[in-house]
């Protein structure tokens, strides 16, 4: 297995004005891994992914995704690069229709014969979303908007395939299947970072996991060992 | 009444001409709006630059013998004169006035609107004065072709010209949002401008775009007003801004099919109005629409999310 370092975050903090949201942030993400990132409510999940993809600006600190600085490129060239995401409530295009939507995620490539082979795939993947891909994404269910946003993000053929919380607003049976899912897509070579508050689902597909508290990582190990971890047990996984 | 009801079908034409106008012009509105959430109240100047850009156009071409080349070549030249200009005039507000207030209160943006409005009809009348430019079109049309008889009604070729030139724009734009991919990112923009940048989207070129299109049909309005009436002057564009706004607000703003359907629905009672009320009140025939629909469904006819308040 290949162990080369496809992402890698160097002492970044993030500011809101005067609040900080991040501190001294380090983590490293190698090719084919799937890697999780947990923590509650207003730990600094999110504020982690968008500071990936440029929406928000590190105040210090270095992001490298394949050898390369990025923590100053706007959003746009960071897809371009291949970093694709999906984003926290899936923010699927209402107005579109799945079909549309998926060309969308396809917005920055030309071939259009590997794009068609690529849809074909993802509707493989997604049976749910063939059936319904002359509809408006605002019509699916959010089951089927998990899948057409993960089919999205996929259609750029992603090297680092982001997700901001994939068990949100789902029901527990189709969390277990999107994580399945997740899992898959992962098994077929697509690199992963997975921020979630579901701690045991996302440790139970994970290679490695971060735990961020208050905008700091206080705790980074490999997915089996955080599992039995004791703070783990008591503070995420309630199994303490 | 007999006499009344033998106009209808004459004012039916008027109506589907000037809602035509109508329709252009609300585009402009809708799109802006659809992307941006701001009223470009400078769209009524960019109309009116549109219409001297077209006169412009006619004059250089024409000399006192008539005209250099043949009349339609000149027409044609004149629309596509108006909508580049104004295409690259919408660009420009957009880069200079609105840009740098991206992240202001919308009031900001609102007030940058009425101020690049003021200062385009104040440039125009510094550098064109007060008075009326007439449009010299007798030349461009030959003499058979002027008027067309269709079951007792009369339609001047230029009335035609207005009607296939703006359903052709519409259709155009129509396509150019369904079907190309620019088009659709576009409207993915104006859904959710962060989810596009996700994709990759250049949501800012993607406003340029917006701008662009929406002032070039504005400009072509322009122009097709100016052909059809034959005069410009630098006072046109506040009567026509405010029309076209209603016919947006009329269909919905935001939405380009409601831009469409506003604009027509508002020429065609404005004709019928002519006909059977007077044409004194026109113009207030329109803005009682405007404060009905304000009133009964603010989304509009087509539209689906109630206006913001400014």
């Amino acid at each position: 297995m290949p162990n080369n370092t496809i992402l890698q975050l160097k002492n970044v903090d993030v500011h809101y004005g005067k609040i900080q949201a991040l501190a001294e942030i380090q983590i490293s993400i190698n090719e084919a891994e799937l890697v999780c990132l947990l923590g509650g409510n207003a730990s600094g999940k999110s504020t982690t992914l968008k500071t990936i993809l440029g929406v928000v600006r590190p105040s210090a600190g270095s992001i490298e995704f394949l050898g390369d600085r990025i923590d100053r490129l706007p959003t746009k060239k960071i897809v371009e690069k291949g970093v694709s995401i999906v984003p926290e409530n899936r923010r699927i295009f209402p107005k579109l229709t799945v079909l549309e939507n998926l060309e969308l995620g396809a917005y920055l490539r030309n071939d259009t014969q590997k794009i068609a082979e690529d849809m074909d795939r993802i509707f493989d993947l997604f049976p749910r979303i063939k059936e319904r891909r002359q509809q408006y994404g605002a019509t699916l269910s959010g089951g089927e908007q998990q899948m057409l946003a993960m089919g999205r993000a996929l259609m750029s053929r992603p090297k680092l395939l982001l997700m901001d919380e994939p068990s949100m607003g789902l029901a527990p049976i189709l969390v277990e299947s999107s994580f399945e899912i997740i899992q898959r897509v992962n098994q077929e070579g697509v690199t992963i970072f997975v921020v979630e508050q579901n701690a045991n689902m996302a440790l139970s597909i994970a290679d490695r996991g971060y735990v961020l508290q208050l905008g700091r990582i206080v705790l980074h190990d490999e997915a089996q060992n955080l599992l039995n971890n004791e703070m783990m047990k008591k503070a995420y996984l309630g199994t303490g | 009444m007999d006499l009344i009801l033998q106009q209808i079908p004459q004012q039916l034409v008027n109506g589907i001409t000037i809602g035509g106008v109508y329709a252009l012009i609300a585009l402009g509105y809708t799109m802006v709006y659809g992307i941006l959430f701001m009223l470009n109240f400078a769209h009524g100047e960019v109309y009116m630059i549109g219409g001297f850009t077209g006169w412009w156009v006619l004059h250089l071409l024409t000399r006192s013998q008539g005209p250099l080349v043949g009349g339609f070549v000149i027409i044609v030249l004149m629309i596509i004169g108006a909508m580049a200009l104004t295409g690259l005039l919408g660009v420009a507000i957009e880069r200079f006035a609105y840009r740098p207030l991206r992240n202001a209160p919308r009031m900001n943006l609102l007030l940058s609107a009425l101020g690049v409005s003021i200062v385009l009809q104040n440039l125009v009348l510094r550098f064109q004065g007060a008075k009326i430019r007439f449009f010299h079109t007798s030349a461009l049309i030959p003499e058979g072709i002027r008027t067309f008889e269709i079951g007792g009604t009369i339609i001047s070729f230029m009335r035609l010209l207005v009607i296939v030139v703006s359903l052709v724009l519409m259709f155009v734009l129509t396509w150019f949002v369904k079907k190309t991919k620019m088009g659709k990112a576009m409207r993915a923009t104006a859904q959710d401008a962060e989810a596009a940048t996700f994709m990759g989207i250049d949501t800012n070129r993607i406003i340029m775009l917006t701008f662009l299109i929406g002032s070039a049909l504005g400009g072509a309005a322009g122009t097709l007003v100016g052909l059809l009436f034959t005069q410009v002057d630098y006072y046109i564009g506040y009567a026509a801004g405010l029309k076209g706004f209603t016919a947006a607000v009329l269909g919905g703003i935001g939405s380009i099919p409601g831009a469409m359907l506003g604009g027509f629905i508002l020429g065609l009672v404005e004709s019928l109005g002519i006909t059977f009320i007077s044409s004194a009140y026109k113009d207030v025939i329109a803005f009682v629409i405007l404060i009905l629909v304000l009133i009964i469904r603010p989304r509009g006819i087509l539209g689906e999310k109630e206006p913001e308040k400014v």
